[in-house]
């Protein structure tokens, strides 16, 4: 039971303190979104404290986009598997309050402002880059399957189901996982 | 009415309380399996009728220049421009609730699964599904870049150099929208004056 609260290594409030104050500081780096962290968290949770290893840490990142919701979920497993649900609470936190913060202050500022000519050419001018960057995410998610024709195939088909018709992401994201389970991609 | 961007500002309707919020949300989270993106973009444009197509380019705009997670920011501004702080909170765990028990019983389970091939396999196939989710939404979304006031051209040139550098050369993301990013502002910033 203490496990499940506390988890492996039994670290006191202070050493929570330090993983939420070193995971706060990220969530204002994260330019990009949370993912874009992972290397420095990876550095200080494995390479510098030793509370995970390599392996550990890449499969908490693997099942968090396994799981519906957020990529930033990945965050949770980690401090899950470092320290039980105290660590929950102690990354999680770290993560979400500085940024959503941030969030709340930028977008009432925006609003307020939002027909000044700094402001629409703000919105004008990041507009393309949004969507570069998009077209990059998806284009560096397949990484991991390039090699395989199977799911080179899968990728522009789910785009034209997305695309042509109004089936749910759900029942392309079911495909997928049966195509692969069955060793196809 | 001739402009389309107005005659699609009329169908919008908001949602009627921070509990509306709250299950919309819930609801585009439990779909959005390897990224909630292209959930939102069907959910909050095409079925809700929240927001515009360029109102959601733009909330992501922000999303993705604020520190954080993109997906999580948008939920605040969204919630927030609709009830209040009481509507940021609402999408904020509707967003996250039900995924991160979902989350957390997965880890627990991992030990005995990930081993094995079908399991990996699984994660793979929804792995190029995911990819494929966020390029349709990227191309979906193309068509608002027509009412840029930089012209059409000049956004293909911002969104390829975007997409070369951070997609292909890998390039740090920082220095990429600090410097395309003020490039295309300052750009916008010249058009609109003039």
């Amino acid at each position: 039971m203490t496990d499940l609260i506390f988890g492996a290594h039994g670290l006191d409030s202070g050493v929570l303190l330090q993983l939420f104050l070193h995971f706060a500081m990220l969530s204002l780096l994260a330019i990009g979104g949370a993912i874009t962290t992972a290397p420095d968290m990876q550095r200080y949770v494995v390479g510098e404290h030793g509370w995970l290893s390599d392996a550990q840490f890449t499969s908490s990142v693997a099942i968090a986009q396994a799981a519906p919701g957020p990529n930033v979920l990945f965050v949770a497993v980690v401090g899950w598997n470092i320290a039980g649900l105290a660590g929950v609470a102690a990354t999680l936190a770290g993560s979400l309050l500085p940024s959503a913060t941030l969030a709340l202050a930028a977008t009432r500022f925006g609003d307020e402002r939002r027909d000044a000519r700094g402001m629409r050419a703000f919105t004008a001018g990041m507009a393309p880059l949004t969507l570069g960057l998009l077209l990059a995410t998806g284009w560096i998610l397949t990484e991991p399957v390039r090699h395989s024709l199977g799911a080179m195939l899968l990728v522009p088909v789910t785009a034209l189901m997305l695309l042509k018709t109004r089936l749910s992401p759900i029942w392309m994201v079911a495909v997928g996982a049966a195509v692969g389970a069955f060793g196809w991609v | 009415m001739s402009d389309p961007a107005a005659a699609e500002a009329d169908t919008l309707r908001r949602p009627a309380s921070a509990g509306e919020i709250f299950r919309v949300f819930n609801r585009l989270a439990l779909q959005g399996f390897g990224g909630v993106l292209a959930v939102a973009q069907r959910e909050l444009v095409e079925r809700e009728c929240w927001m515009t197509p360029a109102q959601f380019v733009e909330l992501l705009s922000l999303g993705q220049v604020l520190p954080g997670p993109n997906i999580v920011n948008m939920a605040l501004m969204i919630g927030d421009r609709f009830h209040g702080w009481r509507g940021a909170a609402a999408a904020l765990a509707g967003l996250m609730c039900a995924p991160l028990l979902i989350v957390l019983l997965l880890a627990a389970l991992y030990r005995e699964t990930m081993s094995m091939p079908m399991v990996a396999g699984a994660l793979r196939g929804m792995g190029a599904v995911a990819a494929g989710l966020v390029i349709a939404t990227a191309l979906k979304l193309v068509g608002t870049l027509r009412s840029n006031p930089m012209g059409w051209k000049t956004c293909a040139l911002f969104a390829l150099l975007t997409l070369l550098a951070i997609g292909v050369l890998r390039w740090p993301m920082v220095g990429v929208v600090l410097g395309l990013g003020s490039a295309a502002v300052a750009t916008a910033w010249v058009r609109i004056g003039r």
